[in-house]
């Protein structure tokens, strides 16, 4: 089981001091944060994609490979990378790129992202979205699992004999997760290639994604991967811990109150008992964990956001440390305690790498001589199989 | 024929409400209707003035309350609908539109609506056709010919009585012949839908779904539509 934290990369004003941190400060306390939660123990940073303010995560492959090199054993990942905007193409290439400087700590969640200008700003078309989603994984799958690809589709120009480069790690491809909130298309892909699911579980009520989750797991052993309970599924929500109950509920509330998104429309009492909101001591915290493992089976991935809403970057820092040393180590055990027999864990590069290769040395590709123009001849990597020879249009 | 539900969903806010004794009246002479042609039907009455900060908050958070929750499900459930609203600003109540706002698209798919409203006076008498008709057409409800409105001159008149007759026969004749199921029974997939929704026939399951649409099969690492080499080849055999 995992356990980290996620951010969406706001940059939002603190309700209680007034003040609005700038980017530079934000991007530089996501960076300490992601450290922090690699000193404690946590498992998983992710950080999501944003093209507009508030938000500042444009790139997030070059802020997971700066924080790479800053941390030791922590997975890196986001939450989400736009499948539908990004050029598959683009992600292969990052990603894997990503994968490599990170010695492979490195896995991706993809979804379609809600902001509907980014779409026409990126040249798409919103309508065509769930098809652009599906039809770019479907891309990216073959780009870091085949040498060469020829492709032809609807959402990008056709490919002809390409060539992803780096090959990820090894030749093992990051592990992917598919996030989605209501759409069992993406459920069902993610089901089909056996890649995890994620549901936000966040913003919404108890359980609420039970039924796309349990759509998942269904499918999933359709497609042969596994039973249902070995399905990979992956689970957000946000936490606020104190060591007493009542300072935790006392500190957090300014925060809440002053959220753009729970304003004054809510009680924060309502959405802690109403939704996966987490605000107590750590006690409570890890009981309102469980009540998750039992409502949607076992599960893979827990990440909580910590540092949205304004928090000073002292507090989520200090969030981080309570989740890193009295929340989480007791959540493993328990867990760890209740969960079936036959779950697996969520693959990781080490996991991948034994499934594929056993005992024996991965496969290290390897390109063939530059040939001056690279667009004829064999296959470009020196173990390629030789029959995969590119197959161009020939201009008449 | 099993019992038959009928909701009724008033936007009038004062007690007494003139909205709430229309929507009193086209229940009451709807029931009788129903029962004369020997079809047993209730009805529950739903009065969105206490659901109004559920339904503002749902609005700007999407989060649904448990009192809502049931209300829309209730919605859903229903053989048919009587919906009637005051009219504030020329228009319909903005409670009752964000109430509408929160319902999935398939909600109410060929399910009879009886639409009226009332008005402080009788030259707001369109906003029925020109607001409460687009928006449950958009809906894909079953909406009745008649609608009935009444302005304050109405409440002496027989002729309101005539039309809520009118009104409660169509809704009767429109339920009676199980026009909702017939669609749903035949057409259910030619609609969008919400999976996992509130909608009475709404995907709950992997049972539920159709997994040979061209969304679900590009999902599963297939092609969105058949190849039409092939669609050819069916034709030249």
């Amino acid at each position: 089981m995992q356990f980290g934290i996620f951010s969406v990369s706001d940059v939002t004003r603190d309700p209680v001091t007034g003040r609005t941190p700038s980017e530079a400060e934000r991007i530089r306390a996501v960076v300490q944060n992601a450290r922090r939660a690699d000193e404690v123990g946590l498992d998983v940073f992710a950080i999501g994609e944003h093209h507009n303010p508030p938000f500042f995560s444009s790139s997030p492959t070059t802020l997971l490979a700066h924080i790479a090199a800053l941390t030791k054993r922590i997975i890196l990942s986001t939450a989400v990378t736009l499948i539908t905007t990004n050029d598959p193409v683009k992600i292969a290439e990052d990603y894997a790129m990503l994968q490599h400087l990170s010695g492979g700590r490195m896995d991706l969640m993809l979804g379609r992202g809600n902001t509907v200008p980014v779409y026409p700003w990126f040249g798409k078309d919103i309508r065509k979205g769930l098809e652009l989603a599906l039809e770019n994984y479907n891309l990216l799958h073959r780009l870091w699992r085949e040498d060469v690809v020829d492709w032809e589709g609807e959402s990008r120009s056709a490919l002809q004999g390409f060539t992803a480069i780096p090959r990820p790690l090894d030749d093992v491809p990051p592990f992917v997760w598919h996030g989605a909130i209501r759409t069992p298309e993406i459920a069902e892909q993610a089901a089909y290639y056996g890649n995890g699911y994620f549901a936000n579980n966040i913003l919404a009520p108890n359980l609420h994604f039970k039924p796309l989750v349990n759509l998942y797991r269904e499918r999933f052993a359709h497609y042969g991967h596994g039973t249902p309970e070995q399905a990979i599924v992956g689970l957000g929500g946000q936490a606020f811990i104190a060591q007493r109950s009542q300072d935790a509920v006392e500190r957090f509330r300014p925060y809440f109150e002053g959220s753009p998104i729970y304003g004054r429309s809510y009680r924060l009492e309502d959405i802690m008992h109403g939704t996966p909101m987490s605000v107590g001591s750590p006690q409570e915290v890890i009981e309102k964990t469980l009540t998750f493992q039992e409502g949607f089976g076992d599960y893979q991935r827990q990440l909580w956001v910590v540092d949205a809403m304004g928090l000073p970057p002292e507090m989520a820092l200090e969030q981080i440390e309570l989740l890193g040393t009295e929340v989480v180590p007791v959540l493993r055990k328990e867990m760890a305690s209740r969960r079936a027999a036959g779950v697996p864990d969520a693959p990781t590069h080490s996991s991948l790498v034994a499934a594929k290769y056993g005992d024996a040395p991965p496969r290290q590709p390897t390109p063939n001589d530059n040939r001056g123009d690279n667009l004829t001849g064999g296959s470009p990597y020196q173990d390629s199989d030789p029959e995969l020879e590119a197959e161009y249009p020939v201009a008449d | 024929m099993p019992p038959r539900r009928v909701v009724v969903v008033s936007a009038g806010v004062s007690d007494p409400s003139s909205t709430q004794m229309l929507a009193d009246r086209l229940t009451q002479r709807s029931l009788e209707t129903m029962r004369a042609m020997t079809c047993t039907a209730s009805a529950r009455t739903v009065r969105l003035a206490p659901l109004a900060v559920e339904i503002a908050q749902a609005t700007v958070s999407g989060l649904v309350g448990e009192t809502l929750r049931t209300t829309i499900e209730e919605v859903g459930r229903a053989d048919a609908i009587i919906v009637c609203t005051p009219v504030y600003k020329a228009g319909i109540s903005g409670l009752f539109k964000s109430f509408v706002d929160l319902l999935d698209n398939d909600l109410l798919i060929a399910k009879p609506a009886l639409l009226a409203a009332t008005a402080g006076s009788s030259r707001h008498a369109l906003v029925i056709d020109q607001q409460m008709r687009p928006l449950f057409g958009y809906m894909r409800a079953l909406t009745l010919p008649t609608s009935v409105f009444a302005a304050p001159e109405d409440w002496g008149a027989a002729a309101l009585s005539d039309r809520i007759a009118r009104a409660a026969t169509e809704l009767a004749v429109t339920v009676h012949a199980g026009i909702e199921h017939g669609v749903a029974e035949r057409a259910w997939s030619g609609y969008q839908h919400q999976f996992a929704g509130n909608a009475a026939r709404a995907e709950q399951t992997a049972a539920d779904i159709d997994f040979d649409s061209p969304l679900m099969r590009l999902a599963a690492g297939g092609q969105p539509t058949p190849a039409a080499d092939d669609a050819h080849r069916v034709d030249d055999d």
